[in-house]
């Protein structure tokens, strides 16, 4: 059974520093972290001290209401400190990594059933790829999901594209669809229109669909609300493509090997490609030498939903991809006055609009202050879900519980809002209104 | 540019923190007007989108001057064309003459510059109290409002209306972004019921104020088409004409086709709603096709003659034109939802030309169609949301089944 859809509202933002497909393997990292705050839903507690030698896959951190659910190493080595912020918060956990990954070994390949699966995931970490929704958290292994959601999508700007960073991957993805099959009654694969990659199109005995349009197109969310939609009360599993075949070689292997291929995308790039890195590196090393020189933001994940991270920060524990954009910096005389044909919007207001095909070198600037909602029907454009953003956004704004249920909100994550959020009119910051929405209904519920 | 920068960082600390710091609010208001500011994306999203509410602001600004330099002229011309001080035999000639021009002008800027002041500064206030930076929405409705008004309006009944409008149109309910009825049209309606002698009639359209040896032209009256219309069925202006704005009224409403211009500019830069234009253009031709049909039962000559005309008129005599760009386009006061604003423009054209045709007290409806839509507007908006939120109750349903 395979379905095409076409996502008509949305935005492909056009931006220098496209990742072309070409990947570069990077040298041996010393320092990993892993960041609680990661972990949506996470409240973590230590399962190491400083000093302790751990292998990739050992439990670093447990969730303190699940004691299940497990956050792994992703390298062996030793725990060289333990971070905390205000009110002794867990800021992160770093790992001083060995020459040689020596990986925590669990269990042969022999077939297994779902429990036993699901404690395999359990332990040794990889559980943490899986997400849920609603809430768009760590899944819990105790709900039964109405379907799971593999992503063989990217849509976001300088996204990796899973049919390139799966390459040599092919028997492990088809090894972890195989396990994650076990786990629910329906495991839906969707991917790209012109998606080429055999990986991909071939993954025999799965429901496949494909998507085509502009971002967000690829992101889950979407492909939930046209495939089956998400009702209260009902639970769903995503988990991106890339981390299937993570779990492949975990059942195949016994080990858990975070590496990935990621795209590494923006004007900062010198050479904007794939490489080949591995989850909580350190990337210190890679941006000092591949970005370019200057005042740039170093964003671990999208530049429209990732985190930024700085120059020396560490990579997301479940990135796929890297974006270096410049820091804005000057003010801008007269700008809202004249005419801006160099100024980049989605709405026609600058007469940028007469050159179509222009990309452009967009810096972090926000491009004026916060001001009250008075624009309306300029997110419809970009959302393409049968949900009222606006109305939904002032609900989460007046934390009534009862209306955000009503309006859909199980239906998104904040990502979802990162279009909308791109070009307010108001500068509101959606997205971090919409997890609060979430984080209010989580900690209602649970 | 840094000369202007260095004055506004000079200043900074007086107002940040010495004794003019009621004055925040328009350091910063003026200073973000020169420089846009160099802040950063901190949460969220890392790249924005180049447009904001300022940008939106000035770009219906754009849309209304065409309209505002054609109502100066236009002020200009109906004051001398009453006065006989045109040659009649070069009419649209003398339309575009400095002396037009210096005229309306005189009267224009004025009311413009008082506007501003006395909204801005009810606005200042507001930021100041409740600490937010200024809104700019003002700075569209600071020209919306003189350009409703009559050409004689003293001043100070502008000052009125604006500051009216400001405080009990918008700042009660919590200032922009929360106001129910439209800022500029809060205003007008206040000036007409407060001060309706010099609101409305026949006498107030053209500034027929007599110099020494001066005197009115044989035959002048004064009267709108509109007037025109509801007192004897039929009109001495020409469609053509009022499609090109040579006809007294308010000082912004004549020119349709500039307000058509205005209209093409807001919809193709998205900052105006299509639906409610579009529908707005709906509703009026229905009403006016409806009004063509039951013409003939009327019982006075006059009834038959104004609902008997073609739909057009309607659409190039009076404020249907301005009031359908710029006004029912106010996207707080208007319904918010997509579907809602179909309905909600739809009804501002179908009530709007109902009243104009017949209620004899108020020769134009616009103005009260838009408030009532505007009135109306969260209820049509509750109805769009309660369709959203049952359709979502019905998947469940049958997902459960």
């Amino acid at each position: 059974m395979s379905k095409k859809y076409t996502i008509r509202k949305g935005l492909n933002l056009p931006l220098f520093g496209d990742p072309i497909k070409e990947l570069k393997a990077s040298k041996f990292v010393s320092n990993y972290a892993i960041r609680p705050s990661e972990f949506i839903g996470l409240k973590p507690k230590l399962a190491v001290k400083v000093g302790d030698e751990v292998k990739a896959g050992q439990t670093i951190l447990f969730d303190k209401k699940n004691e299940r659910i497990k956050i792994p190493s992703p390298i062996s080595g030793e725990i060289s400190a333990i971070q905390r912020g205000p009110k002794r918060r867990l800021d992160q956990i770093v790992i001083r990594a060995n020459e040689k990954c020596e990986y925590l070994n669990f269990g042969d390949k022999t077939a297994l059933k779902k429990d036993e699966i699901k404690n395999k995931l359990l332990e040794s970490g990889a559980w943490t790829l899986l997400k849920m929704r609603p809430y768009g958290c760590l899944a819990n292994p105790d709900d039964s999901p109405k379907a799971i959601f593999i992503n063989g999508m990217g849509s976001d700007p300088f996204a990796s594209k899973p049919g390139f960073s799966l390459k040599g991957k092919e028997e492990l993805f088809s090894r972890g669809l195989e396990v994650l099959k076990q786990l629910s009654d329906r495991t839906i694969l969707s991917i790209a229109q012109d998606e080429k990659s055999d990986t991909l199109t071939n993954a025999n005995d799965i429901e496949i669909h494909r998507f085509h349009g502009p971002h967000p197109s690829g992101n889950t969310s979407v492909h939930i609300s046209r495939v089956s939609p998400l009702n209260k009360g009902e639970v769903i599993w995503t988990i991106a493509a890339q981390d299937v075949a993570i779990i492949g070689k975990l059942f195949e292997s016994g080990e858990l090997h975070l590496d990935r291929t990621i795209a590494a995308g923006g004007a900062g790039m010198k050479n904007p490609q794939y490489y080949l890195v591995r989850g909580g590196q350190s990337m210190k090393t890679f941006f000092s030498k591949e970005t370019k020189e200057g005042n740039y933001r170093y964003i671990s994940g999208s530049v429209l939903s990732g985190e930024d991270i700085g120059k020396e920060g560490y990579l997301g524990f479940l990135a796929k991809q890297v974006s270096v954009i410049p820091e804005g910096e000057n003010t801008d005389f007269l700008g809202w006055v004249l005419p801006g044909f160099n100024k980049y919007s989605f709405s026609k207001a600058y007469f940028s609009w007469l050159f179509p095909n222009r990309k452009y070198n967009l810096t972090t600037k926000l491009h004026g202050e916060e001001r009250a909602f008075v624009v309306t029907g300029q997110y419809d454009k970009v959302f393409p879900f049968d949900i009222l953003p606006n109305q939904l956004l002032k609900s989460i704004w007046a934390e009534d519980i009862e209306k955000m249920e009503e309006l859909g909100i199980y239906e998104i994550i904040p990502e979802d809002f990162a279009l909308c959020e791109v070009i307010c009119t108001s500068k509101q910051p959606l997205q971090e209104m919409v997890r609060k929405g979430l984080d209010i209904l989580y900690n209602e519920m649970n | 540019m840094k000369f202007i920068q260095n004055i506004f960082d000079a200043s900074r600390p007086a107002v940040t923190s010495g004794k003019f710091k009621p004055l925040y609010p328009l350091h910063n208001a003026l200073e973000t007007m020169m420089f846009v500011p160099d802040h950063n994306a901190k949460s969220g999203a890392h790249v924005r989108d180049a447009i904001d509410l300022k940008r939106t602001m000035i770009t219906v600004i754009f849309a209304l001057v065409p309209a505002l330099i054609f109502g100066i002229y236009n002020s200009g011309y109906q004051h001398n064309k009453a006065l006989g001080l045109l040659n009649s035999a070069v009419g649209w000639l003398q339309f575009f003459t400095w002396e037009n021009f210096l005229f309306g002008a005189l009267k224009i800027i004025p009311m413009i510059i008082v506007t501003y002041i006395a909204g801005l500064g009810v606005e200042i206030y507001f930021a100041y109290r409740n600490k937010h930076a200024v809104n700019e929405g003002f700075l569209v409705s600071g020209l919306l409002i003189p350009m409703t008004m009559p050409i004689d309006m003293p001043l100070w009944m502008i000052a009125i209306s604006t500051i009216f409008a400001v405080l009990i149109g918008k700042e009660v309910f919590g200032g922009t972004g929360m106001n129910i009825l439209n800022p500029a049209l809060t205003a007008r309606a206040f000036a007409f019921f407060a001060y309706p002698s010099f609101m409305s009639g026949d006498k107030v359209w053209i500034n027929a104020t007599l110099g020494p040896g001066e005197a009115l032209v044989d035959g002048y009256s004064g009267a709108t088409a509109l007037g025109q219309f509801a007192t004897t069925g039929s009109t001495t202006f020409s469609a053509w004409d009022a499609f090109l704005g040579i006809i007294p009224g308010s000082i912004g409403e004549t020119s349709t086709i500039l307000i058509l211009l205005g209209g093409i500019y807001l919809i193709a830069t998205g900052i105006g709603s299509w639906k409610i234009m579009f529908s707005s253009l709906l509703g009026a031709i229905t009403i006016s096709l409806i009004f063509n049909a039951v013409a003939p039962s009327m019982i006075s000559p006059e009834q038959q003659g104004f609902l008997s005309i073609p739909f057009y008129f309607h659409l190039v005599f009076g404020s249907w034109a301005f009031s359908t760009v710029f006004m029912a386009t106010d996207p707080v006061s208007a319904a918010h939802t997509e579907r809602g604003k179909w309905i909600y423009g739809f009804f501002i054209g179908f009530l709007g030309i109902m009243i104009r045709v017949f209620n004899p007290a108020y020769p134009e409806g616009m103005m009260l169609a838009i408030l009532f839509m505007n009135v109306m507007a969260p209820l049509i908006d509750h109805y769009v949301v309660e369709g959203n939120i049952k359709r979502r109750l019905k998947r469940l349903k049958l997902s459960v089944n």
